[in-house]
């Protein structure tokens, strides 16, 4: 057997062809098609998203719904830390173009001062990634499914016709003690009080919160305080079917898993991207602090890292159209 | 074990040399594209909060606006930060052009089937 594996080519015959036909090297070139094909990666998960959303008979969350909080800060602000993300990760590119500039001067301070800038970048865009996660996680407040059919009308005076299965939000606080209440732990009970019902937590600090107010199409429209008597009817009509932030099971933001797993898949791979490229960055980073390149007397391992890095930022940018804006 | 998968000959990476004058004009063509880019995703976010969502002609008109800004963000990414602007022809298009395709798919799923949250939205009036 004498097939192509086992022939003896010289290295001068393999690799000298004396012109690559794309006027790149073979790395460079390896990693565009890299490049190429992990893009269709990420293009297929959000095709799929596209095509879950397009399949799904409920509502589905709109992105600036759900992310608008910034860290350390009340109120709505609505898409505004998922773009200061977006800016973080351009800015860490520019970084890179400038790294990869100042290699093809051979001026190695400068890819060290550039370089590095672009690692603390990307450890910004994960710390941010890292808030934005736990954020969702931690959710605000939790959400039951409607038991039965339920006309309500709320603070604004517009009534609304409940159905069996439609979400019921509730705030911060009461969700805080419902959490416990519905694990059956005993130190959290639910009492009448003057206005409706609370939730008391006994021990060595008592907590009290009282039902207040709910809220109607939280994450999928503009959403409705319903509060007093009609209130008091939501609850009433609750099913056994909480959820409170996210996980692998359950969300409070929609009545379709899927989206938090979405969420949990494409930001998630993204951020993994964005882990190597930092891991990757620093390894060239120190590489170039040494001395490496400039002793080989090019800088193009700035450049491919460069290309990857830019990959990422470019991922991110439809992620950002795709996933939160559209 | 020696590799063989190297190339020995590295002259493509020592032509990219450039100058001092030359990388003053790159660096001065990156920053405009810097602020081209922030700008846009400036205008994205303002445009989402301004317009509300609902089943109108202005709302599928903002979409739009969404998707060609964010190929036109796309574009200057690899243009110029990737640089495949300055590569030869044939790179370029063995690059973009599967994208050509593939981007046109990926608009007609998110855009065109992605409208099942806004057919639902009439089951709470």
């Amino acid at each position: 057997m004498g097939g192509e594996a086992t022939k003896s080519i010289s290295k001068e015959e393999l690799w000298g062809g004396g012109q690559s036909p794309f006027s790149v090297s073979y790395g460079k070139m390896m990693m565009w098609y890299f490049l190429v094909s992990d893009a269709l990666t990420f293009g297929g998960l959000l095709t799929a998203y596209g095509f879950v959303r397009a399949s799904s008979t409920d509502a589905w969350p709109i992105g600036e719904q759900v992310f608008r909080s910034l860290p350390g800060l009340d109120g709505e602000y609505p898409l505004i830390y998922v773009a200061l993300m977006t800016f973080i990760l351009i800015v860490s590119s520019v970084t890179m173009v400038l790294a990869v500039e100042a290699g093809h001067r051979n001026d190695k301070s400068g890819v060290v001062k550039w370089l590095g800038l672009t690692i603390i970048g990307g450890f910004f865009f994960l710390g941010s990634q890292a808030w934005e996660w736990s954020h969702f996680i931690h959710g605000s407040g939790g959400t039951y499914l409607l038991a039965e059919n339920v006309t309500v009308t709320a603070d604004n005076g517009q009534t609304f016709n409940l159905n069996k299965g439609d979400a019921v939000y509730m705030d911060h606080h009461f969700g805080h003690l419902a959490e416990p209440w519905l694990e059956g732990d005993p130190l959290v009970t639910l009492q009448d009080s003057d206005h409706g019902v609370k939730l008391v937590q006994n021990g060595e600090h008592t907590h009290e919160a009282e039902l207040h107010s709910l809220t109607i199409n939280k994450y999928i429209e503009n959403e409705s305080h319903v509060s007093g008597d009609e209130a008091m009817k939501l609850w009433n009509a609750r099913s056994e079917s909480f959820a409170f932030g996210a996980n692998m099971h359950d969300n409070e933001y929609a009545v379709q898993q899927a989206y938090a797993n979405f969420f949990f898949f494409i930001t998630g791979f993204h951020g993994f991207h964005v882990f190597s490229g930092v891991v990757i960055n620093i390894i060239i980073f120190f590489m170039a602090y040494r001395g490496v390149f400039e002793r080989r007397k090019h800088y193009e391992m700035v450049e491919k890292i460069g290309l990857y890095w830019h990959f990422v930022d470019l991922v991110w940018v439809f992620v950002f159209t795709f996933f939160y804006l559209i | 074990m020696e590799r063989d998968d190297l190339i020995v000959n590295d002259s493509y990476a020592l032509n990219a040399h450039h100058s001092e004058e030359e990388g003053a004009a790159i660096r001065k063509n990156v920053w405009k594209v810097t602020a081209i880019l922030t700008f846009l995703t400036t205008a994205e976010v303002f445009m989402g909060i301004y317009f509300k969502r609902a089943e109108t002609f202005t709302w599928s008109m903002i979409k739009w606006t969404f998707v060609i800004l964010t190929l036109v963000k796309a574009a200057y990414i690899v243009l110029v930060f990737m640089h495949l602007g300055d590569e030869r022809p044939n790179l370029k298009k063995v690059v973009l052009a599967p994208y050509m395709l593939f981007i046109g798919y990926l608009l007609f799923i998110a855009i065109s089937e992605g409208f099942g949250h806004l057919s639902n939205s009439t089951l709470f009036h």
